[in-house]
Protein backbone atom coordinates (compact mmCIF):
# COMPACT_ATOMS: atom_id res chain seq x y z
CA UNK A 1 0.00 0.00 0.00
CA UNK A 2 2.73 2.21 0.84
CA UNK A 3 4.57 1.16 -2.03
CA UNK A 4 2.37 1.92 -4.25
CA UNK A 5 2.03 5.67 -2.77
CA UNK A 6 5.17 5.96 -2.89
CA UNK A 7 4.99 5.68 -6.23
CA UNK A 8 2.30 7.52 -7.25
CA UNK A 9 4.40 10.56 -5.64
CA UNK A 10 7.49 9.50 -7.12
CA UNK A 11 6.24 11.50 -10.84
CA UNK A 12 6.00 14.18 -9.58
CA UNK A 13 8.63 14.42 -6.90
CA UNK A 14 10.63 14.04 -9.92
CA UNK A 15 9.23 16.61 -12.29
CA UNK A 16 9.68 19.32 -9.74
CA UNK A 17 13.25 18.12 -8.78
CA UNK A 18 13.94 18.52 -12.57
CA UNK A 19 11.77 21.85 -12.64
CA UNK A 20 14.55 23.03 -9.72
CA UNK A 21 17.22 21.95 -11.66
CA UNK A 22 15.85 23.69 -14.76
CA UNK A 23 15.70 26.87 -12.32
CA UNK A 24 18.84 27.15 -11.43
CA UNK A 25 20.29 25.79 -14.65
CA UNK A 26 22.77 28.35 -16.44
CA UNK A 27 21.69 30.41 -19.12
CA UNK A 28 23.20 32.73 -21.71
CA UNK A 29 22.75 36.35 -20.97
CA UNK A 30 20.53 36.75 -23.58
CA UNK A 31 18.57 34.26 -22.90
CA UNK A 32 18.34 34.81 -19.04
CA UNK A 33 15.26 36.91 -19.33
CA UNK A 34 13.18 34.28 -21.18
CA UNK A 35 13.70 30.95 -18.64
CA UNK A 36 10.05 29.57 -18.30
CA UNK A 37 8.74 29.49 -14.78
CA UNK A 38 9.32 25.52 -14.96
CA UNK A 39 8.38 25.33 -11.11
CA UNK A 40 4.85 27.38 -11.41
CA UNK A 41 4.07 25.38 -15.05
CA UNK A 42 4.82 22.05 -13.41
CA UNK A 43 2.91 22.73 -9.96
CA UNK A 44 -0.27 24.23 -12.16
CA UNK A 45 -0.47 20.62 -14.24
CA UNK A 46 0.08 18.96 -11.20
CA UNK A 47 -2.64 21.03 -8.70
CA UNK A 48 -4.66 20.65 -11.63
CA UNK A 49 -5.13 16.99 -12.11
CA UNK A 50 -4.24 15.89 -8.75
CA UNK A 51 -5.39 18.70 -6.36
CA UNK A 52 -6.48 16.43 -3.70
CA UNK A 53 -2.66 15.67 -2.83
CA UNK A 54 -0.79 18.73 -4.29
CA UNK A 55 -2.35 22.31 -3.45
CA UNK A 56 -1.36 25.20 -1.57
CA UNK A 57 0.85 23.54 0.92
CA UNK A 58 3.33 21.20 -1.21
CA UNK A 59 3.19 25.05 -3.60
CA UNK A 60 4.26 27.12 -0.54
CA UNK A 61 6.82 25.14 0.55
CA UNK A 62 8.62 24.51 -2.67
CA UNK A 63 8.14 28.35 -2.95
CA UNK A 64 10.17 28.54 0.12
CA UNK A 65 12.98 26.32 -0.99
CA UNK A 66 13.00 28.60 -4.42
CA UNK A 67 13.65 31.80 -2.44
CA UNK A 68 16.98 30.24 -0.43
CA UNK A 69 17.58 28.82 -3.49
CA UNK A 70 17.77 32.16 -5.70
CA UNK A 71 18.16 34.46 -2.92
CA UNK A 72 14.90 36.35 -3.00
CA UNK A 73 13.29 37.59 -0.07
CA UNK A 74 11.98 34.49 2.19
CA UNK A 75 8.23 33.98 1.07
CA UNK A 76 7.70 35.86 -2.10
CA UNK A 77 7.95 32.69 -4.72
CA UNK A 78 5.95 31.12 -1.84
CA UNK A 79 3.17 33.80 -1.51
CA UNK A 80 2.94 33.95 -5.29
CA UNK A 81 2.80 30.16 -5.47
CA UNK A 82 0.17 29.66 -3.33
CA UNK A 83 -2.11 32.36 -4.67
CA UNK A 84 -1.50 30.90 -8.15
CA UNK A 85 -2.16 27.33 -6.72
CA UNK A 86 -5.16 28.14 -4.90
CA UNK A 87 -6.87 29.71 -7.60
CA UNK A 88 -5.70 26.57 -10.09
CA UNK A 89 -7.20 24.25 -7.32
CA UNK A 90 -10.14 26.01 -7.44
CA UNK A 91 -11.11 26.58 -10.92
CA UNK A 92 -9.55 22.70 -11.62
CA UNK A 93 -12.81 21.26 -12.76
CA UNK A 94 -13.33 23.81 -15.15
CA UNK A 95 -9.59 23.73 -16.41
CA UNK A 96 -10.13 19.99 -16.64
CA UNK A 97 -12.42 20.49 -19.54
CA UNK A 98 -11.07 22.81 -21.33
CA UNK A 99 -9.59 22.94 -25.04
CA UNK A 100 -5.62 22.63 -24.69
CA UNK A 101 -6.25 26.27 -26.70
CA UNK A 102 -8.31 27.87 -23.59
CA UNK A 103 -6.28 26.17 -21.05
CA UNK A 104 -3.28 27.79 -22.20
CA UNK A 105 -4.87 31.07 -22.81
CA UNK A 106 -5.60 30.57 -18.69
CA UNK A 107 -2.01 29.45 -18.17
CA UNK A 108 -1.15 32.32 -19.64
CA UNK A 109 -3.33 34.64 -16.74
CA UNK A 110 -2.10 32.63 -13.92
CA UNK A 111 1.36 33.16 -15.32
CA UNK A 112 1.21 36.53 -15.62
CA UNK A 113 -0.50 36.81 -11.86
CA UNK A 114 2.58 35.37 -10.85
CA UNK A 115 4.77 37.72 -12.09
CA UNK A 116 2.86 40.67 -11.49
CA UNK A 117 2.66 39.01 -7.55
CA UNK A 118 6.26 38.89 -7.64
CA UNK A 119 6.61 42.34 -8.96
CA UNK A 120 4.65 43.76 -6.81
CA UNK A 121 6.67 42.33 -3.94
CA UNK A 122 9.92 43.50 -5.46
CA UNK A 123 8.27 47.10 -5.77
CA UNK A 124 7.33 46.85 -2.31
CA UNK A 125 10.62 45.46 -1.02
CA UNK A 126 12.36 48.17 -3.41
CA UNK A 127 13.80 45.82 -5.72
CA UNK A 128 14.31 47.45 -9.13
CA UNK A 129 14.02 44.93 -12.62
CA UNK A 130 13.56 45.59 -16.25
CA UNK A 131 10.10 44.90 -17.61
CA UNK A 132 11.31 42.08 -19.85
CA UNK A 133 12.21 39.87 -16.67
CA UNK A 134 8.58 39.63 -15.38
CA UNK A 135 7.22 39.42 -18.95
CA UNK A 136 9.64 36.58 -20.55
CA UNK A 137 8.55 34.10 -18.22
CA UNK A 138 5.38 34.61 -19.26
CA UNK A 139 5.46 34.63 -22.61
CA UNK A 140 8.15 31.05 -22.70
CA UNK A 141 6.24 29.58 -20.54
CA UNK A 142 2.91 29.82 -22.24
CA UNK A 143 4.47 28.66 -25.15
CA UNK A 144 6.43 25.84 -23.62
CA UNK A 145 2.97 24.75 -21.66
CA UNK A 146 1.25 22.94 -24.26
CA UNK A 147 4.28 20.54 -24.94
CA UNK A 148 4.95 20.28 -21.02
CA UNK A 149 0.90 19.20 -20.25
CA UNK A 150 1.03 17.09 -23.06
CA UNK A 151 4.12 15.35 -21.81
CA UNK A 152 2.88 15.31 -18.01
CA UNK A 153 -0.62 13.74 -19.40
CA UNK A 154 1.71 10.99 -20.62
CA UNK A 155 3.25 10.32 -17.61
CA UNK A 156 1.07 10.22 -15.23
CA UNK A 157 -1.59 8.09 -17.81
CA UNK A 158 1.71 5.60 -18.05
CA UNK A 159 2.55 5.18 -13.95
CA UNK A 160 -1.24 5.31 -13.33
CA UNK A 161 -1.15 2.13 -15.90
CA UNK A 162 1.62 0.74 -14.10
CA UNK A 163 0.00 0.44 -10.68
CA UNK B 1 -7.66 8.81 -0.97
CA UNK B 2 -4.96 9.74 -3.66
CA UNK B 3 -7.25 9.89 -6.98
CA UNK B 4 -5.39 10.26 -9.78
CA UNK B 5 -8.91 10.68 -11.40
CA UNK B 6 -11.35 12.14 -9.49
CA UNK B 7 -13.24 13.62 -12.32
CA UNK B 8 -16.64 11.76 -11.32
CA UNK B 9 -16.72 13.67 -7.92
CA UNK B 10 -17.48 16.95 -7.76
CA UNK B 11 -14.25 17.77 -5.57
CA UNK B 12 -14.15 20.38 -3.14
CA UNK B 13 -10.99 20.97 -1.52
CA UNK B 14 -11.69 21.17 2.32
CA UNK B 15 -10.69 24.16 3.96
CA UNK B 16 -8.77 25.19 0.91
CA UNK B 17 -9.69 28.61 0.94
CA UNK B 18 -8.52 28.62 4.88
CA UNK B 19 -5.25 26.87 4.21
CA UNK B 20 -4.31 29.08 1.31
CA UNK B 21 -5.11 32.26 3.52
CA UNK B 22 -3.16 30.90 5.91
CA UNK B 23 -0.09 30.63 3.78
CA UNK B 24 -0.32 34.05 2.47
CA UNK B 25 -0.67 35.43 6.42
CA UNK B 26 2.61 33.34 6.68
CA UNK B 27 4.15 34.18 3.52
CA UNK B 28 4.03 37.68 4.16
CA UNK B 29 5.20 37.38 7.86
CA UNK B 30 8.61 35.64 6.73
CA UNK B 31 9.19 38.26 4.32
CA UNK B 32 8.18 41.32 6.49
CA UNK B 33 10.68 39.32 9.21
CA UNK B 34 13.45 38.48 6.13
CA UNK B 35 13.72 42.41 4.95
CA UNK B 36 13.45 44.39 7.82
CA UNK B 37 15.14 42.14 10.72
CA UNK B 38 17.44 39.43 8.82
CA UNK B 39 16.54 37.30 11.70
CA UNK B 40 15.84 34.06 9.23
CA UNK B 41 19.91 33.41 8.86
CA UNK B 42 19.24 30.08 10.43
CA UNK B 43 16.14 28.95 8.29
CA UNK B 44 17.71 30.71 5.02
CA UNK B 45 21.43 28.12 5.66
CA UNK B 46 18.77 24.93 6.71
CA UNK B 47 16.97 25.36 3.63
CA UNK B 48 20.17 25.97 1.90
CA UNK B 49 21.20 21.98 2.70
CA UNK B 50 18.60 20.81 0.72
CA UNK B 51 19.28 22.85 -2.30
CA UNK B 52 23.29 22.32 -1.99
CA UNK B 53 22.94 18.81 -4.19
CA UNK B 54 20.79 19.78 -6.51
CA UNK B 55 23.31 22.63 -7.38
CA UNK B 56 25.86 20.09 -7.19
CA UNK B 57 23.92 18.38 -10.32
CA UNK B 58 23.41 21.52 -12.04
CA UNK B 59 27.00 22.73 -11.72
CA UNK B 60 28.05 19.44 -12.45
CA UNK B 61 28.29 19.55 -16.51
CA UNK B 62 30.30 22.62 -16.78
CA UNK B 63 33.13 20.92 -13.98
CA UNK B 64 33.27 17.70 -15.91
CA UNK B 65 33.54 20.29 -18.68
CA UNK B 66 36.22 21.86 -17.25
CA UNK B 67 38.39 19.09 -16.75
CA UNK B 68 37.87 17.11 -19.75
CA UNK B 69 38.93 19.76 -21.40
CA UNK B 70 42.13 19.88 -18.71
CA UNK B 71 42.72 16.42 -18.93
CA UNK B 72 42.67 16.40 -23.46
CA UNK B 73 45.02 18.87 -23.38
CA UNK B 74 48.32 18.12 -25.44
CA UNK B 75 51.68 18.32 -24.31
CA UNK B 76 52.38 21.21 -26.46
CA UNK B 77 49.88 23.54 -24.99
CA UNK B 78 50.53 22.83 -21.53
CA UNK B 79 54.26 23.46 -21.93
CA UNK B 80 53.32 26.21 -24.10
CA UNK B 81 51.16 27.30 -20.98
CA UNK B 82 53.63 26.41 -18.39
CA UNK B 83 55.87 28.75 -19.83
CA UNK B 84 53.43 31.31 -19.95
CA UNK B 85 53.05 31.00 -16.46
CA UNK B 86 56.45 30.81 -15.72
CA UNK B 87 56.60 34.34 -16.84
CA UNK B 88 54.05 35.74 -15.25
CA UNK B 89 54.83 34.32 -11.78
CA UNK B 90 58.58 35.97 -12.46
CA UNK B 91 56.94 39.67 -13.87
CA UNK B 92 54.39 38.98 -10.84
CA UNK B 93 57.19 38.20 -7.78
CA UNK B 94 59.79 41.42 -8.83
CA UNK B 95 56.23 43.57 -8.69
CA UNK B 96 56.06 42.55 -5.23
CA UNK B 97 59.08 43.30 -4.65
CA UNK B 98 58.64 46.44 -5.46
CA UNK B 99 55.58 46.61 -3.45
CA UNK B 100 57.21 45.23 -0.38
CA UNK B 101 59.45 48.40 -0.81
CA UNK B 102 56.70 50.67 -1.19
CA UNK B 103 53.99 48.79 1.73
CA UNK B 104 57.56 49.44 4.30
CA UNK B 105 57.56 53.62 3.03
CA UNK B 106 53.79 53.93 2.83
CA UNK B 107 54.01 52.27 6.82
CA UNK B 108 56.46 54.72 7.82
CA UNK B 109 54.57 57.65 6.18
CA UNK B 110 51.66 56.82 7.87
CA UNK B 111 53.61 56.54 10.98
CA UNK B 112 54.72 59.96 10.41
CA UNK B 113 50.76 61.00 9.67
CA UNK B 114 50.08 59.17 12.77
CA UNK B 115 47.46 57.31 10.39
CA UNK B 116 45.43 54.07 11.23
CA UNK B 117 47.41 51.14 9.70
CA UNK B 118 45.65 49.66 6.82
CA UNK B 119 44.49 46.49 6.87
CA UNK B 120 45.62 43.54 4.81
CA UNK B 121 43.55 40.53 5.50
CA UNK B 122 43.84 36.63 4.04
CA UNK B 123 42.58 35.62 0.87
CA UNK B 124 41.20 32.89 -0.58
CA UNK B 125 40.36 31.64 -3.88
CA UNK B 126 36.61 30.24 -4.82
CA UNK B 127 35.06 29.16 -7.63
CA UNK B 128 31.88 30.65 -9.16
CA UNK B 129 29.13 27.97 -9.36
CA UNK B 130 27.74 27.33 -12.87
CA UNK B 131 24.28 27.99 -11.32
CA UNK B 132 21.96 30.92 -11.68
CA UNK B 133 19.99 32.49 -8.87
CA UNK B 134 17.95 35.58 -8.33
CA UNK B 135 16.46 36.53 -11.93
CA UNK B 136 16.25 40.09 -10.84
CA UNK B 137 20.03 40.66 -8.99
CA UNK B 138 23.40 40.07 -10.69
CA UNK B 139 24.08 37.21 -8.66
CA UNK B 140 26.56 34.34 -8.28
CA UNK B 141 26.81 31.30 -6.02
CA UNK B 142 30.48 30.26 -4.66
CA UNK B 143 31.36 27.22 -3.60
CA UNK B 144 32.81 27.73 -0.61
CA UNK B 145 30.29 28.87 2.47
CA UNK B 146 30.21 29.43 6.22
CA UNK B 147 31.58 26.42 6.82
CA UNK B 148 35.23 28.09 5.47
CA UNK B 149 34.67 31.38 7.49
CA UNK B 150 32.41 32.86 4.52
CA UNK B 151 30.47 35.92 5.89
CA UNK B 152 27.77 38.03 5.07
CA UNK B 153 29.19 41.47 3.55
CA UNK B 154 32.33 39.79 2.81
CA UNK B 155 34.47 41.34 -0.20
CA UNK B 156 35.03 39.66 -3.49
CA UNK B 157 37.93 40.42 -5.99
CA UNK B 158 39.01 39.15 -9.12
CA UNK B 159 42.81 39.53 -10.29
CA UNK B 160 42.09 42.89 -11.93
CA UNK B 161 39.41 44.26 -9.49
CA UNK B 162 36.15 43.95 -7.34
CA UNK B 163 34.27 41.77 -8.36
CA UNK B 164 31.09 42.12 -5.52
CA UNK B 165 29.90 41.18 -2.29
CA UNK B 166 28.98 38.12 -0.28
CA UNK B 167 24.92 38.54 0.63
CA UNK B 168 24.49 35.13 2.36
CA UNK B 169 26.66 32.80 3.63
CA UNK B 170 25.20 29.45 3.43
CA UNK B 171 26.84 26.26 4.53
CA UNK B 172 28.51 25.04 1.75
CA UNK B 173 27.73 27.81 -0.82
CA UNK B 174 27.41 31.55 -0.51
CA UNK B 175 25.66 34.15 -2.46
CA UNK B 176 27.12 36.99 -3.92
CA UNK B 177 25.96 40.44 -5.35
CA UNK B 178 27.98 41.78 -8.39
CA UNK B 179 29.23 45.43 -7.95
CA UNK B 180 26.91 45.72 -11.33
CA UNK B 181 23.63 45.15 -9.37
CA UNK B 182 21.53 48.28 -9.53
CA UNK B 183 20.91 47.75 -5.69
CA UNK B 184 24.51 47.67 -5.41
CA UNK B 185 26.82 50.99 -4.33
CA UNK B 186 30.34 51.24 -3.56
CA UNK B 187 31.97 54.08 -1.89
CA UNK B 188 34.92 54.60 -4.11
CA UNK B 189 37.72 57.53 -4.54
CA UNK B 190 39.64 58.95 -7.35
CA UNK B 191 43.02 56.98 -7.20
CA UNK B 192 44.34 60.42 -9.19
CA UNK B 193 43.45 63.22 -6.30
CA UNK B 194 42.08 61.21 -4.02
CA UNK B 195 38.15 62.52 -5.01
CA UNK B 196 35.22 60.63 -3.46
CA UNK B 197 32.03 59.01 -4.75
CA UNK B 198 29.98 56.34 -5.03
CA UNK B 199 30.18 54.26 -7.77
CA UNK B 200 26.24 52.54 -8.65
CA UNK B 201 25.31 49.16 -10.97
CA UNK B 202 23.75 49.92 -13.83
CA UNK B 203 22.49 46.15 -14.42
CA UNK B 204 25.16 46.15 -17.41
CA UNK B 205 27.91 44.24 -16.37
CA UNK B 206 30.37 46.78 -18.40
CA UNK B 207 28.98 49.64 -16.67
CA UNK B 208 29.17 51.78 -13.49
CA UNK B 209 27.61 55.35 -12.53
CA UNK B 210 28.43 57.48 -10.80
CA UNK B 211 25.77 60.18 -10.19
CA UNK B 212 26.59 62.26 -7.45
CA UNK B 213 29.79 64.17 -9.08
CA UNK B 214 29.43 67.89 -9.31
CA UNK B 215 29.49 69.70 -12.89
CA UNK B 216 33.21 71.37 -11.78
CA UNK B 217 34.60 68.31 -10.34
CA UNK B 218 37.56 67.04 -11.09
CA UNK B 219 37.22 63.73 -13.10
CA UNK B 220 38.10 62.64 -16.65
CA UNK B 221 38.02 59.12 -18.50
CA UNK B 222 40.61 57.22 -17.89
CA UNK B 223 40.82 58.10 -14.30
CA UNK B 224 41.43 55.02 -11.97
CA UNK B 225 38.24 54.68 -9.34
CA UNK B 226 39.80 52.52 -6.37
CA UNK B 227 37.78 51.60 -2.94
CA UNK B 228 37.48 54.10 -0.29
CA UNK B 229 37.20 51.43 2.36
CA UNK B 230 34.55 53.92 4.02
CA UNK B 231 32.01 51.57 3.61
CA UNK B 232 33.09 49.60 6.01
CA UNK B 233 32.72 46.25 3.46
CA UNK B 234 35.85 46.75 1.24
CA UNK B 235 39.37 47.24 2.44
CA UNK B 236 40.60 50.17 0.72
CA UNK B 237 43.71 50.64 -2.49
CA UNK B 238 41.42 47.84 -4.54
CA UNK B 239 40.61 48.62 -8.17
CA UNK B 240 37.04 49.21 -8.85
CA UNK B 241 36.61 50.75 -12.65
CA UNK B 242 38.22 53.37 -15.22
CA UNK B 243 36.18 56.25 -15.84
CA UNK B 244 34.86 55.78 -19.66
CA UNK B 245 32.69 58.85 -20.28
CA UNK B 246 32.05 62.62 -18.40
CA UNK B 247 28.90 64.46 -19.50
CA UNK B 248 28.91 67.59 -18.41
CA UNK B 249 25.74 69.93 -19.14
CA UNK B 250 25.61 73.38 -18.04
CA UNK B 251 22.02 73.15 -16.58
CA UNK B 252 22.61 70.09 -14.86
CA UNK B 253 23.90 70.13 -11.02
CA UNK B 254 25.45 66.84 -11.58
CA UNK B 255 28.09 65.52 -14.02
CA UNK B 256 27.31 62.32 -16.08
CA UNK B 257 29.75 60.11 -15.30
CA UNK B 258 29.80 56.08 -16.12
CA UNK B 259 32.80 53.92 -15.80
CA UNK B 260 33.78 49.99 -17.05
CA UNK B 261 34.77 47.90 -14.18
CA UNK B 262 37.89 46.60 -13.87
CA UNK B 263 37.35 43.16 -13.28
CA UNK B 264 35.29 41.06 -16.43
CA UNK B 265 32.13 40.71 -14.41
CA UNK B 266 30.92 38.39 -16.53
CA UNK B 267 33.17 35.89 -17.57
CA UNK B 268 35.29 35.51 -13.99
CA UNK B 269 35.12 31.81 -12.88
CA UNK B 270 37.72 32.17 -9.82
CA UNK B 271 37.49 34.92 -7.66
CA UNK B 272 39.24 35.93 -4.39
CA UNK B 273 37.54 36.58 -0.60
CA UNK B 274 39.24 38.87 1.16
CA UNK B 275 39.20 38.20 5.29
CA UNK B 276 40.26 42.02 6.70
CA UNK B 277 41.10 41.15 10.11
CA UNK B 278 38.78 43.01 12.35
CA UNK B 279 36.35 40.85 10.80
CA UNK B 280 37.70 37.47 11.54
CA UNK B 281 38.15 38.39 15.46
CA UNK B 282 34.14 39.08 14.93
CA UNK B 283 33.76 35.72 13.52
CA UNK B 284 35.98 33.91 16.32
CA UNK B 285 33.11 34.56 18.50
CA UNK B 286 30.69 33.24 16.90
Amino acid sequence: MSNERALRHLPVLITILVAFMLMIMPLPDALESFRPDWITLILIFWAMTVPRSYSVGIAWLVGIVLDVAQGTMLGQHALALSVVIYITVKFHLLMRVFPLSQLTATVFALLALYQFLLFWINGVAGVSANAIDYWGPVITGTLIWPILSTFLTGVRYRVQMGT
Amino acid sequence: MVSLHSNSNPARIPALGFRALALIILSILLMWLDHRENHLDAVRRTIGVAVYPIQIVVDAPARVWAWLTEISATKNELQLENSRLRIEALITRGRVQELAALKAENDRLRTMLEAREQVRGEVRVAEIMAVDANPYRHNIVLDIGSNDGVYDGQAIVDASGVVGQVIEAGLATSQAILISDPDHTLPVVVNRNGLRTIAFGTGEYNQLDLPFLANNADIRPGDLLVTSGLGGAFPSGYPVAVVETVTRLPQEPFADVTATPAAALDQVREVMLIWTETRDEGSDDE
